[in-house]
């Protein structure tokens, strides 16, 4: 007898008063649901249907945002429930992108505790965030702040007791059984592990934002010594990261 | 040369807002935009702007500007708010005209939060990302006011005279919420208790958000979720019980459980609530919500129409004073006269 999946719970469409509905499809962290979430938000693009303004894909659901002068809720609604329970085709191919990231030591003041905490040299944790390819799950908290969906579940740590008021940009993560990549300084309560001198929101760049949900992410460690050129280029408006799939 | 407005004075919580940032909440983008968006589409409908134009939000206290390079109309708006050119205090339902080294004073309302000014043109500083909206976490759209700062006004000239009806004075303390998105991970008693609770508006607030204190709003299921998206109006309940309303300038995702959403035809009269103010809840349906912001709009249009129609040039010397009496038209064509953003 083969062992299937446990079957997916019925989205659930909820209200967020008169300017969005949320498809919820489940409150957990799964590939299954990110899939489900990313695959409604191409066909929801793709159909356009009146009085939707925006949609915001998030780890477990799919926020849409509406205009309540001119939406029809009850018939969105209505839409959204069947092409909740639809099987829609997954999204075509996504983009695969390369960042270069400095883990440890200034970039990552944290990756010594994190190690720590996983019982495993810093080598090892380095090695470990770098095996997969990571999904950007959603894009929240501040502009362009990418979570990832895909660390490896050893790497968990939960999130420091104290956030801090501020953390530099771009810097990489672990907060949970999450990771991310930061775009701009903000406060944060995760683990800093590391830096990529990639900038996720630049607002004088087209495009502002270089990576969407769904993309896929993979990193690669570079010495530190490099830290300063990239960082240079970046700054001078490179891309730094490299596009393999787009 | 452009005519500017110089800040002479002004407390932090001075800023440039627009009605908000729309499409790029999956980048993280928050909305940001006026608190009290139909205060802010009055002040431009007095000065004949496109409602959506930007103007200056001012919170709780008073600024002091200085017009420089030409003569513009300008007008306030935001409950209790008042206009002071030089030492003449203005009608505050009303336009009025400044000339070319003119100092502005506007002072809010003193029983509320926000006021705002609109001059004629707009404010015009550069668009970020589709807005002039400042959204401060972020540093999207710039910086908060700060004296010495010079705002470029687009296009600016001096419009006939135009005045509203005064809005009706009081405070609304009841306001309308949507069940959800999360009211499930409420048990019955706490969600009656929510609902028939007033909620004492807290000192921390800012344009991220207002908090509650009342009784405790215990989740079922704990206070940490998946996150999920979230709008202006969630009413958030984080681990501690206290609900945090979420305003403007909030995230576009949080990790809370949200037991009502505020609906938006609501949310303007929620932001000028000062803390210690008693506030209640009353329950709608989606729908509902939808009719009060459609009602809300027609009203706003109705307005606009009032503005259009009741044109009076109360002050002809002035406007021949400041060389623009040409210039001046039938008001049909100032509706959107000002420079779209």
């Amino acid at each position: 007898m083969t062992v299937r999946p446990p079957r997916p719970e019925p989205p659930v469409i909820r209200h967020l008063g008169d300017t969005a509905l949320s498809v919820d499809f489940g409150n957990r962290i799964d590939d299954v649901i990110l899939r489900r979430v990313l695959a409604l938000d191409a066909e929801l693009a793709r159909l356009a249907p009146p009085g939707v303004v925006e949609t915001v894909p998030t780890y477990r659901s799919l926020l849409v945002v509406l205009d309540p002068l001119t939406a029809d809720i009850a018939a969105l609604r209505a839409v959204l429930a069947d092409l909740a329970v639809a099987e829609l085709p997954e999204q075509g191919r996504s983009r695969v992108w390369e960042l270069p990231v400095v883990y440890g030591e200034e970039c990552g003041e944290d990756l010594e505790n994190v190690a720590r905490h996983c019982g495993m040299s810093a080598e090892a944790v380095v090695s470990m965030h770098c095996e997969p390819e990571y999904t950007v799950a959603m894009i929240g908290f501040l502009p362009g702040f990418c979570y990832l969906s895909g660390l490896d579940a050893k790497l968990a740590v939960p999130r420091r007791p104290t956030p801090r008021p501020r953390i530099p940009p771009s810097s990489v993560s672990i907060g949970g059984a999450q990771t991310a990549i930061g775009s701009v300084a903000g406060p944060s309560g995760w683990h800093l592990i590391g830096r990529t001198p990639v900038r996720p929101f630049d607002p004088d760049r087209n495009p502002a934002f270089l990576f969407g949900p769904g993309d896929r992410i993979r990193l690669v460690p570079v010495p530190g010594s490099d830290w300063a050129e990239l960082d240079a280029r970046a700054e001078a408006g490179a891309l730094v990261a490299r596009l393999l799939v787009g | 040369m452009t005519t500017t407005l110089l800040v002479v004075a002004c407390q932090p919580g001075a800023s440039v807002q627009d009605l908000g940032r729309t499409g790029l909440r999956r980048f993280g983008v928050s909305t940001a935009g006026a608190m009290d968006q139909g205060a802010l589409m009055r002040a431009n409908l007095l000065v004949g702007n496109d409602p959506g134009a930007a103007g200056i939000e001012l919170a709780l206290a008073e600024a002091r500007f200085r017009v420089s390079g030409g003569s513009l109309s300008l007008a306030v708006a935001g409950p209790g708010a008042q206009l002071v050119l030089g030492d003449r205090p203005q009608d505050p339902d009303a336009s009025a005209i400044a000339l070319d080294g003119d100092t502005v004073r506007v002072v809010p309302g003193r029983s509320n939060n926000y006021a705002y000014l609109a001059v004629s043109g707009g404010i015009t500083t550069p668009v970020v990302l589709g807005s002039r909206s400042l959204h401060l976490r972020s540093g999207i759209g710039g910086l908060q006011l700060e004296p010495g700062d010079t705002l470029p006004c687009g296009f600016a000239e001096v419009r006939p005279q135009r005045r509203l009806p005064p809005e009706p004075s009081g405070h609304r303390t009841r306001f309308r919420i949507v069940l959800g998105p999360q009211a499930d991970s409420f048990g019955p008693e706490t969600l009656a208790a929510f609902l028939a609770a007033g909620w004492h508006v807290q000192p921390r607030f800012d344009r991220m958000g207002l908090r509650l204190a009342g009784p405790p709003v215990p989740a079922t299921g704990g206070h940490d979720i998946v996150s999920d998206g979230v709008v202006p109006g969630s009413i958030q309940i984080p681990g501690d019980g206290h609900p945090l309303i979420l305003l403007r300038d909030c995230q576009t995702t949080g990790g809370y459980p949200k037991i009502a959403t505020v609906i938006s035809a609501d949310l303007d009269a929620l932001v000028q609530c000062q803390p210690g103010t008693v506030i209640r809840f009353a329950v709608v349906d989606a729908e509902e919500a939808c009719i009060a912001a459609r009602h809300r709009a027609a009203q706003l249009r109705s307005r606009q129409t009032i503005a259009l129609s009741g044109l009076t040039v109360v002050d002809t010397g002035l406007l021949m004073s400041s060389n623009l009496i040409g210039g001046v038209t039938d008001g049909s064509d100032c509706a959107g006269g000002g420079k779209p953003g």
